[in-house]
C-alpha cells in the first residue's frame, strides 16, 4: 500500500485494526479521543470485527479490557494522562493475569496544574506495574509498534500487556506519511490469538486472580513476571528481524543516532527525539563529536544495549521529559543504574529535565545542554537535575504572575 | 399475590451442592448460604467476577469452592469486569472460536461495601448498557472483611469499629442505609429482587424466575454475619427469620421496575431482631434507648405502610 498522511492517533488506530482485534473497550480523553472515534466509526461500519463499548471510566475501561483478554479475545484500548492513572490499580491487575492486551497510551501532563500537552511522568508511573513498554517517535513507528506489541505480549515467552507510548500533540496530532503494511502480510507477521492458558469455559473452568495467602506463592508469581518480562527482549529481537523481513522497517529496543565516533551522546525517549537528532544535526554542523540515543523500550529495560551503546563514551546526558519530584529524572536515575558496573563507562552522566507539559525545547536548550554535556565530560564530574527554562520563558512566566496577581494586564 | 410457581416444596429444592465446602469464610456466614442456594439454580456453569471483599477468600491458591471459573478483579470494577468477560465471550461464540456449549454464565460477587458506593459507577454503567449478567450483592451491613466497619449500608443504631457508641452519638451508626434496591431500580433493570437464607423457597423461585430475562439481574441478600454482628453462628437462620419477620429486610421483587413485595410478614416488633445482636446490645443496655429503638420501628412502620398504600 502507498503512504497516507495520518496523525499519530490514527495510525494507532490503524495499529489495532490491522492486528484484526476482537473487543475494544474505551472511554475518551485528551488528547486520545481520535483514536476509538476511529475504532468506533470502523466498528459500526465492519471494517473492523470488533466489538466497541463505551464504558464508565478508566478504570472499568481497563478492567473490561483485561477480562475479555484474559477470557481469550484479543483486546485493544487507549488512553492518556489522568485516565491511566485513574486506571492504575487495574494495570497490576492485568498484568498479575498474564493478560496480553495493547494499550496505547498518548501522554500528556498531570493535574496538578491541569493541562493538556505533553510529558512522560504518565506514562513513567507505570514503569512497574508489569507492562511491557514500547516508546515511539513517529506515525509509522506508533503504528508499526502495536502490531510488534501484539506479537511480543502474546509470545507463550512473554504472556504481558503492553504500552505503546506515543506524544500527545507533538505526535498525536501531527500528520506524517504511513505506509499501511499490507493486512496479508500482517497475517504472517501476527498469527490469530489462540491462547494455550487463558480463558474461561463450560468445558475447561479456570480460576484467574485468586488471593494467595503469605509470600512464598506471591514472590513466586511476581518473579515469574519478571522473568517473562525479561524474556521480552529475546521476543522482540525475533519480531524485528521478521518485521523488518516482511515490512522493511527496522526496530530495536534502542535506536541510535549518529554514534558511530560521538564522544558524547544525548539520551532521549519518543516524538521529541526528532528534536534532538535536528539538534546533533546542527551540533555536528559546528564541528562537535555529539550522537543520540533513543530508548524505544522501557519495560523491559534494555540494560545491556544501552551499555553497549554508551561504552568508553566521553559523557552521557539524559534529558528526561518527566520529573520526579525530590529526584529529578525517571530515566536518568534508571540509566545510571545501569552504567555502574560497566567498567568503561563514560566519565560523567548529566541530568537535564526539559519539555515538561508540552514545553518548548529550544536550539539554546540544546545547545547548553551539548556545552555542559562536553564540560562535565572533560572535568569528569557529572551534572544535574538541571531544570531547563530559559530566560524567555522567565520574562513570560514573569508576566502571567503579575497578571494573576492583579497588577498589570498582560501585553497582547 | 406473589405465587411461587416452580419451588413451591422444600424437596424440590435440588441436593446437589455447588459451593464446596472448606472454605476460609465464617462458620454462619449468612452471604455464604444464601449464594449456596443461589448456585443450586446457577449451577456450575458460571464464571464469578469477584470484587474485594469476604467472598474474595472463596478462592484462595492452591483451592477454589467452586467446581465453575473466577476472576477476582477490584473492589470498584466487578461489573466492568463481567461487561469483559461477557463480551469477550459473545464475540468468541460469534466468531466460532468458542463452542454455544462452552458458554458461562457471568456472576459478579460484590459485598455491600464494593455494592453501595466504590463498584456503585461500574454497576450503574453495566446496567445502563444492558449487560447480561447476574449481580449477587451479599450485605452484611458492614466493611466485614476488614472487622466491620460502617459502611453505607450499616442501619441506624448499629455499633461499628468506626461507628462507636459514645457520648455525642450513643445511638452508633447516624445515619440510615443507603437504599440500593430504589438505586437500582432507578436503572430499570429487567429483574432485581432480595433475598435472605432463612427463606430458600423464596430465593430459589427468584433465581429461577431471573433466568428468563436478558440483561442484568440484580440481587440483594442478606448476608447475616456472626461475626460481625456479634451473635452466635448457630443464630444466623434465627437472625435471617427475624429480620424479614420484623419487616427490616423485606424481601421483593422488581421486574421491569414493578415492585412486588414476595412476602409480607406480619411484623413483630424491631427489638425481636436488634436484641438478638451485640452490634445493636448499646440500644438495651446499660439503659433502654427508646427514641432510637421507636426511630428504628418508625422508619419500618413507615416503609410497609407506603408498600401496603402501593399496593406493592
Amino acid at each position: 500500500m502507498d503512504s497516507q498522511m495520518m496523525t499519530g492517533n490514527l495510525a494507532a488506530a490503524w495499529g489495532a485494526r490491522l492486528a484484526d482485534v476482537d473487543y475494544i473497550p474505551a472511554f475518551p480523553i485528551t488528547p486520545q479521543t481520535e483514536i476509538v472515534e476511529a475504532l468506533a466509526k470502523w466498528c459500526e461500519g465492519g471494517e473492523l470485527a470488533a466489538r466497541f463499548v463505551t464504558m464508565d471510566s478508566e478504570h472499568s475501561m481497563m478492567t473490561a479490557a483485561g477480562a475479555a483478554e484474559a477470557t481469550g479475545a484479543r483486546v485493544f484500548t487507549a488512553t492518556s494522562s489522568q485516565g491511566l492513572l485513574y486506571a492504575f490499580e487495574v494495570l497490576y491487575s492485568i498484568s498479575g493475569w498474564r493478560a496480553p492486551l495493547v494499550l496505547v497510551n498518548v501522554s500528556r501532563a498531570l493535574a496538578a496544574p491541569i493541562t493538556l500537552e505533553s510529558d512522560h511522568n504518565d506514562v513513567l508511573a507505570a514503569r512497574d506495574s508489569g507492562f511491557l513498554q514500547i516508546h515511539a517517535e513517529t506515525c509509522q513507528e506508533v503504528l508499526d509498534s502495536i502490531l510488534m506489541a501484539y506479537r511480543i505480549a502474546e509470545d507463550e515467552r512473554v504472556m504481558l500487556p503492553v504500552i505503546v507510548n506515543l506524544d500527545g500533540f507533538s505526535l498525536s496530532f501531527t500528520r506524517e506519511p504511513v505506509s499501511l503494511p499490507d493486512p496479508e502480510q500482517v497475517r504472517k507477521f501476527l498469527p490469530p490469538f489462540r491462547p494455550a492458558h487463558l480463558g474461561f469455559r463450560a468445558s475447561a473452568p479456570h480460576s484467574l486472580g485468586v488471593a494467595v495467602i503469605g509470600g512464598t506463592p506471591y514472590a513466586y508469581f511476581r518473579h515469574q513476571m519478571h522473568l517473562a518480562s525479561i524474556n521480552a527482549l529475546e521476543v522482540h529481537r525475533e519480531a524485528a528481524a521478521s518485521f523488518e523481513q516482511l515490512f522493511g522497517r527496522r526496530y530495536d529496543v534502542v535506536e541510535g543516532y549518529r554514534l558511530d565516533d560521538a564522544e558524547d551522546v544525548l539520551v532521549m525517549t519518543n516524538a521529541c527525539s526528532s528534536t534532538g537528532k535536528a539538534a546533533v544535526d546542527v551540533a555536528r554542523a559546528e564541528g562537535k563529536r555529539v550522537g543520540l540515543l533513543r530508548l524505544r523500550m522501557i519495560r523491559p529495560w534494555p540494560a545491556d544495549a544501552i551499555r553497549d551503546a554508551l561504552r568508553g563514551r566521553r559523557a552521557v546526558a539524559v534529558l528526561d521529559q518527566n520529573l520526579a519530584p525530590g529526584q529529578g529524572g525517571i530515566l536518568f536515575q534508571e540509566m545510571a543504574a545501569s552504567l555502574y558496573h560497566e567498567v568503561e563507562r563514560p566519565r560523567a552522566l548529566c541530568s537535564f529535565i526539559g519539555g515538561l507539559g508540552g514545553q518548548n525545547l529550544s536550539v539554546g536548550a540544546f545547545h547548553a545542554i551539548f556545552e555542559q554535556t562536553a564540560k562535565a565530560g572533560v572535568s569528569g564530574k557529572g551534572i544535574g537535575p538541571v531544570l531547563l527554562y530559559t530566560q524567555a520563558e522567565h520574562r513570560e512566566m514573569t508576566q502571567l504572575q503579575m497578571v494573576a496577581a492583579g497588577s498589570v494586564k498582560r501585553e497582547t | 399475590m406473589w405465587q411461587r410457581e416452580t419451588f413451591k416444596k422444600i424437596k424440590q429444592v435440588p441436593g446437589e451442592e455447588h459451593v464446596l465446602p472448606g472454605s476460609a469464610l465464617c462458620a454462619g456466614c449468612g452471604g455464604l448460604e444464601s449464594l449456596r442456594l443461589a448456585t443450586k439454580v446457577l449451577g456450575d456453569e458460571v464464571v464469578y467476577v469477584n470484587a474485594a471483599g469476604c467472598f474474595t477468600m472463596l478462592a484462595a491458591y492452591p483451592y477454589t469452592s467452586f467446581k465453575g471459573s473466577w476472576l477476582y478483579t477490584t473492589m470498584g470494577s466487578a461489573p466492568a469486569g463481567a461487561q469483559g468477560v461477557r463480551d469477550a465471550l459473545d464475540v468468541l461464540i460469534a466468531k466460532g472460536r468458542l463452542p454455544k456449549s462452552d458458554n458461562l454464565k457471568v456472576v459478579v460477587l460484590g459485598g455491600d461495601g464494593s455494592t453501595y458506593d466504590m463498584a456503585l459507577s461500574s454497576t450503574s454503567g453495566a446496567m445502563h448498557r444492558g449487560l447480561d449478567f447476574y449481580y449477587f450483592c451479599y450485605d452484611n451491613e458492614a466493611y466485614g472483611n476488614t472487622g466491620m466497619q460502617l459502611s453505607p449500608a450499616t442501619p441506624y443504631g448499629a455499633r461499628t469499629a468506626t461507628s462507636p457508641c459514645s457520648l455525642q452519638h450513643p445511638s452508633g451508626a447516624a445515619q440510615e442505609k443507603k437504599d440500593i434496591f430504589e438505586i437500582w431500580r432507578a436503572h430499570k433493570p429487567p429483574y432485581i429482587a432480595t433475598v435472605a437464607p432463612r427463606y430458600p423457597l423464596d430465593l430459589e423461585e427468584k433465581f429461577a424466575r431471573a433466568a428468563a430475562f436478558t440483561g442484568p439481574k440484580m440481587f440483594l441478600a442478606l448476608a447475616a454475619c456472626p461475626t460481625g454482628w456479634l451473635y452466635d453462628p448457630g443464630e444466623t437462620p434465627e437472625v435471617a427469620k427475624l429480620a424479614v419477620e420484623t419487616g427490616l429486610w423485606p424481601l421483593k421483587e422488581a421486574i421491569d421496575g414493578v415492585v412486588t413485595h414476595t412476602y409480607v410478614p406480619k411484623r413483630k416488633p424491631v427489638e425481636a431482631y436488634l436484641k438478638l445482636q451485640g452490634r445493636f446490645r448499646h440500644l438495651f443496655e446499660p439503659i433502654v434507648q427508646t427514641e432510637a429503638i421507636q426511630h428504628i420501628q418508625a422508619r419500618v412502620d413507615a416503609y410497609w405502610e407506603r408498600a401496603t398504600r402501593e399496593g406493592s
